[in-house]
């Protein structure tokens, strides 16, 4: 076996043990506990979640974008594409921040400078990253708000932001992100802030310039939106991984329960009048999390071990993994 | 509150007929020519009591002026609002603050809409005290109207601050139906919050609803959400009514292409697309101005010459409308 062939075995990204504390004036919570999760080479994943549940902290943690303080990662190792995030130093991180790894945020208006034209914003991207003459650099940006489907690409390089619409807006973003061709592209909800049409579009998009091998990281409190995106799913709630599997298997049959309420209250295109299911209670305040599970409290099956341990993560055939007592056969 | 005796159950509570609500804008700072934002623009529509109506519309579609324009916080510029066969338009400051009883609101962020100063006991009596209305102690009430939305009565102490998104919410449904009012407006009254609080308040409005025979006008932009509690769907783009009708027809056999396009849209976790994003083209243009001809026909997959020239006019079929050159 050749080195090359080792290298796309291993997974593109590689997270064991993520916790990242934030620390505030009412005193100091995890955001994110134990995250490990591993993305390929290629695949998109999606990690879903509740507000508050750790989800964008944990992608940008990837990066170490975590604004520090408060926030702090506390442990855990980030592998990417063979060398240890964790470790290196300013200058190697922002050679790989928007280069092999580029993020989509939710808010294009205020990921874009308000007081520079697209173009020149774009052209400083290439030109950190890329030694090519600044006109060189003008025409490759141009190109790129071609290929994402901005109409006049050749005017609009002379706007500002907020002479675009959101749709345009989050597509100078998704031009910004791809144009270098990056190895992962993190998106933290992409098309929140967008019209369903709209969304529709900026998915489509996505998913032509995957072609190139790209993975994606996909966050999102939507599960039409990961349904329709990924082929894998991690499920957060409170600060940990609840659940993880491919797309068929969670959606098909969930294991944990809150992936299984988080399903059923979803809002589905229905005849009219009904009432949903709901999952009772509300998600604990990070300051106070229950003891043991974190979910024990609004969970149907809880029972004592629930609120004294914390579940790990209990495999259920196939690749699924899901953290809940239920699943320990060990006991049973 | 009798304000017309000639009201009865089987009218409709309320009828808007041709409402337009236009926001001037100037062009140039010496330009005399005057320009108009025409957010609501020609809406007809009506509801029985009892009722939810659900408005459905991409952002910048005029969903939430109509919304507002019902309340008399938007100035009309033409057309007739009868609640419970009362003009509303001409009505004054002292008629309209009484029939204010009548018709409330829940709007988006339950945080910025609640007044963080003010006790949750002081939020939702505010009403009451301003009417006269408070039957027993201040306190008991407050107890009563918070319980009767699902929150314990010790949270009549506290403060917005000290609740989470969902509990706010429960809030400004207290409130909102402080007054027994007959009409409440929902605008995007659920759209903030998380998948499995969502579902427990639209449950909520739904239980209150049938217990105090409550008419919802339910605008948001989340189909799904809408097709959940609303009995009629009314499809809004550029300031016009689209389509119109039982949600079940509406959902399952949509006319409008603008409205199969929307329900195309909705990705719908565990169903494989029908027609892979083969939807609408670009966005929404500016409702200052509206393309000629039909509003949607430069985004319209099935657009013919016709669509270019003529506004369609909006066409009835039996309990259906739809405003479409196809029909």
């Amino acid at each position: 076996m050749t080195i090359d062939q080792n290298i796309h075995r291993q997974p593109l990204l590689s997270v064991k043990n993520l916790s990242v504390t934030f620390t505030i004036d009412d005193g100091r919570f995890t955001a994110a506990e134990d995250i490990c999760m591993d993305i390929g080479r290629g695949e998109s994943v999606g990690l879903v979640g509740e507000s508050g549940c750790g989800k964008s902290v944990t992608a940008l943690s990837l990066t170490r974008l975590v604004p520090s303080p408060p926030g702090s990662i506390e442990s855990g190792s980030v592998v990417f594409d063979g060398s240890e995030i964790m470790t290196m130093d300013t200058a190697e991180l922002r050679k790989i921040r928007g280069n092999a790894i580029s993020m989509i945020f939710q808010e294009p208006l205020s990921a874009l400078s308000p007081l520079h034209r697209i173009g020149r914003q774009l052209v400083e991207a290439v030109l950190l990253h890329r030694q090519i003459s600044k006109k060189k650099a003008w025409r490759f940006a141009e190109q790129w708000l071609k290929k994402v489907g901005i109409p006049d690409a050749e005017e609009r390089m002379y706007s500002y932001p907020y002479q675009l619409s959101g749709g345009m807006q989050q597509r100078v973003m998704i031009a910004m992100a791809l144009m270098l061709e990056p190895a992962l592209i993190i998106a933290d909800e992409p098309t929140t802030a967008l019209d369903v049409t709209t969304q529709a579009q900026i998915f489509e998009l996505l998913q032509r310039m995957k072609k190139n091998f790209t993975s994606l990281l996909l966050i999102t409190h939507d599960m039409g939106v990961i349904w329709e995106t990924c082929e894998r799913v991690i499920v957060m709630y409170a600060s940990r991984i609840v659940e993880t599997g491919s797309r068929e298997e969670i959606f098909e049959h969930p294991a944990h329960p809150y992936t299984i309420g988080l399903l059923e209250a979803i809002p589905r295109l229905s005849k009219g009048r009904q009432r949903l299911k709901d999952i009772p209670g509300q998600v604990p305040s990070p300051f106070n999390y229950p003891p043991g599970c974190h979910f024990q409290e609004r969970c149907p099956y809880a029972f004592d071990r629930c609120r004294r341990e914390a579940p790990p993560l209990y495999d259920c055939g196939g690749g699924q993994k899901a953290a809940c007592f239920l699943l320990d056969k060990a006991k049973q | 509150m009798n304000l017309d005796k000639k009201y009865d159950e089987s009218q409709s509570l309320l009828s808007v007929n041709d409402l337009k609500t236009w926001f001037p804008v100037k062009r140039g700072f010496f330009s005399r020519q005057q320009d108009y934002i025409r957010a609501v623009d020609g809406v007809s529509l009506e509801l029985f009591s009892g009722e939810t109506l659900g408005l459905v519309g991409e952002s910048g579609c005029g969903k939430t002026t109509l919304g507002r324009t019902l309340l008399g916080l938007e100035p009309v510029t033409s057309g007739e609002i009868y609640f419970k066969n009362f003009l509303l338009n001409h009505a004054g400051r002292k008629q309209m603050n009484r029939l204010r009883q009548e018709m409330q609101v829940i709007f988006q962020d339950p945080l910025s809409s609640l007044n963080p100063r003010m006790s949750v006991m002081d939020i939702v009596t505010e009403g009451l005290v301003q009417f006269k209305r408070i039957e027993g102690s201040k306190e008991d009430h407050a107890r009563r109207l918070i319980k009767e939305v699902g929150l314990s009565g010790d949270a009549i102490y506290r403060y917005p601050h000290e609740f989470s998104g969902g509990q706010r919410q429960r809030i400004n449904i207290a409130r909102a139906i402080s007054l027994r009012p007959e009409f409440i407006i929902c605008d995007e009254a659920v759209s903030a919050l998380d998948v499995s609080i969502q579902a427990q308040v639209i449950n909520l409005l739904i239980s209150l609803q049938e217990q105090h025979q409550l008419s919802y006008l339910f605008i948001s932009h989340d189909l799904s959400v809408v097709s959940n509690i609303a009995d009629r769907v009314a499809v809004m783009y550029l300031g016009q009514i689209f389509e119109k009708g039982k949600t079940a027809d509406i959902i399952h056999a949509p006319l409008h292409p603008y409205t199969r396009a929307l329900i195309a849209a909705v990705p719908v976790p565990g169903k494989e697309r029908q027609d892979k994003f083969a939807e609408v083209k670009g966005e929404a243009p500016s409702t200052a101005t509206p393309p000629v001809g039909c509003r949607f026909h430069p985004r319209c997959p099935e657009a013919m010459p016709v669509c270019r020239e003529t506004p369609p006019p909006l066409r009835r079929f039996e309990d259906r409308e739809v405003r479409c050159h196809l029909y």
